[in-house]
């Protein structure tokens, strides 16, 4: 029998309908090759064989009555960051250890609801923060790909290493992730994989732990840009209990896969052209804008002048938001709790031991940045430049633009412990460059592998659409990703 | 603008995070390196800007002021690390 774990979403689905195998069966495959590879990518920080099992059979019952839901069977992992009911969900963080919930996030729920299948829960920098995986209590996940005749270690990137990874290694047939700056299509630009961060209010936020509230969404990370597209379409839709979930009908985005993008203009934005930009992301970005012109797409040079100012600022908005959030971490609801002599001193010793470096520095910042007499210079500030970005994006898509084309990374994937970026967190940062923008504006953007470097490490390119406009990212993505036409599976070394 | 030692300690207050007098440096270094980044936003003319308060045009959704959830205190208190009679356990907060 061919190896199941290495079918896209679609295919299984497909396979699952004309009974070729059972949900048991490819669930089997899935905890198989968790079990094999688990100890050398560290993707995943709690399997749960017992409960995929159990909701294998379930599918399969559903199959054989004729029921089964779009996800019917499908076996995925969920990034530690959404609640699932009695399951391990701790953000991968040290302070909300034994954590496990009494109720299940909206996500989830959606994607029960449609018949998936849980393996577990997958590895993330701590509390989403951070560009490489390395900020997790549970220890840093390790990238499938390596660089051509070499055995150093590569980060998958970040917070949504774990996701990356583990779709890109056939640990699970598509995952969960989010994205505060980047996290999504960063680490699936990594990892040769597809990664959508959809229009902030597309899905719930109930239940995922919050890190920066304006700008954290949910998304999937899967093999082909149809497998995200179907699995978005389930993750989404109104929740009454997220105020900003917005109350708009789900389109059924793996309709609009193979629209095309003939007729529509395509923004090249000359901002995103930044100094000391390798120059094979250069040469990826301009084979993107062939690929598209060659399918009927009219390209236009725009500008979005204030792109520089968008990763500044979110190191303002977002660790402000975050130190409002991460303030019930105090040793007494859940958790972590190391005693001390008085209640204050119970709260700062909980706090310095739960939370690790990053976290701490994050929450100092945003808590400097909210202190009184600072709250107008930093933080009013950073809001009113968002503002500035924002309309720049609103500028281009009333001048006639359908979506916009850019890098999503500035690199390939980079050593595990790499001694620039630990030196230095705004080298770190620089990450998400291409990607924080999205955030800043609450759009939806999706990245797709689209070449390979000269060690033959994956790179992406980025799409950013219009507010609700998934459907033109799908449609776009799929042209890069049929020109493309490359194998973005690594060689299998765990 | 750059914060200094005793700033960095009131910070640490504030988060409720204990700094230990040989983390100051560090944090210092870091937080002032951050700053420094941050600092070019003040090129950008913001007269007459309005802060964003909601990403996307929506007003947030009211509803009527009743009980929708709750009734289940066992469970509220069920991850926390010490309870009795489904209370949480603070250490004594008043003499």
């Amino acid at each position: 029998m061919t190896d199941l774990t290495k079918l896209t979403l679609a295919a299984a689905r497909k396979g699952l309908d004309d009974k070729s195998f059972s949900a048991t069966e490819l669930t089997g495959a899935y905890l198989q090759a968790i079990d094999a590879a688990n100890p050398k990518l560290n993707a995943y920080v709690a399997v749960t064989p017992e409960q995929a099992l159990d909701m294998a059979k379930a599918s399969d019952a559903n199959l054989a009555a004729g029921q089964g839901g779009p996800l019917e069977g499908i076996p995925l992992g969920i990034k530690d960051l959404f609640a699932t009911k009695g399951v391990h969900t701790q953000a991968a963080s040290h302070i909300l250890d034994g954590f496990k919930p009494e109720y299940e996030s909206t996500v989830t729920s959606n994607l029960w609801r449609d018949g998936a299948v849980m393996l577990g829960k997958l590895n993330m920098d701590e509390f989403a923060m951070g560009s490489s995986n390395e900020t997790s209590y549970y220890g840093p996940v390790i990238n499938p790909w390596r660089s051509e005749g070499s055995n150093a270690q590569l980060v998958p990137g970040g917070s949504s290493g774990g996701s990356a990874s583990a779709v890109s290694a056939w640990l699970c047939a598509a995952a969960t992730a989010t994205d505060t700056g980047g996290s999504i299509r960063q680490p699936a630009a990594f990892t040769g994989t597809v990664g959508i961060k959809p229009t902030y209010g597309r899905c719930s936020r109930w239940g995922v732990v919050a890190f920066a509230s304006s700008l954290d969404q949910a998304g999937p990370i899967a093999r082909t840009v149809e497998d995200a597209a179907i699995m978005l379409r389930s993750m989404s839709g109104f929740d009454a209990k997220d105020s900003t979930s917005v109350d708009l009908a789900v389109p059924d985005f793996a309709a609009a896969v193979a629209r095309g993008v003939k007729g529509l203009t395509i923004g090249i934005p000359r901002e995103y052209r930044m100094d000391g930009m390798p120059a094979e992301i250069e040469a990826l970005w301009q084979q993107g804008i062939e690929w598209l012109k060659a399918e009927g797409a009219t390209i236009r040079d725009i500008s979005l002048p204030h792109t520089k100012y968008a990763l500044p600022a979110y190191y303002i908005v977002a660790p402000a938001e975050a130190s409002s959030n991460l303030a019930r971490y105090d040793g007494v609801k859940y958790g972590l709790r190391v005693t001390g002599k008085d209640i204050t001193d119970m709260y700062e010793l909980t706090r310095a031991k739960g939370f690790g470096a990053e976290v701490r520095r994050r929450l100092m910042i945003g808590t400097y940045v909210l202190s009184a007499g600072y709250y107008d210079a930093y933080y009013v500030r950073a809001q009113k430049v968002r503002t500035l970005i924002k309309r720049d994006f609103e500028l281009a898509f009333a001048d006639g633009v359908d979506a916009i084309l850019t890098p999503a990374t500035p690199s390939a994937a980079f050593g595990v412990g790499d001694e620039d970026m630990n030196a230095d967190p705004v080298k770190m940062y620089l990450n998400d460059v291409f990607t924080v923008t999205v955030n800043m504006a609450g759009l939806p953007g999706i990245a797709v592998p689209a070449g390979k470097d000269a060690s033959g490490l994956p790179l992406g390119l980025q799409l950013i659409g219009k507010p609700f406009d998934e459907e033109t990212l799908f449609a776009a993505g799929r042209v890069i990703e049929r020109a493309a036409g490359m194998d973005f599976t690594p060689a299998k070394w765990w | 603008m750059s914060v200094d030692a005793a700033t960095v300690k009131r910070i640490g207050r504030l988060a409720r995070i204990r700094v230990e007098a040989e983390e100051v440096e560090k944090y210092q270094g870091e937080i002032n390196a951050i700053l420094g980044f941050v600092e070019q936003l003040d090129e950008v003319n913001v007269d007459g800007v309005e802060p964003m308060t909601s990403v996307t045009p929506m007003q947030l959704r009211r509803r009527d002021d009743n009980v929708t959830d709750g009734g289940y205190p066992e469970k509220v208190v069920a991850n926390a690390p010490l309870t009795e009679d489904n209370f949480f356990m603070v250490p004594k907060v008043i003499e």
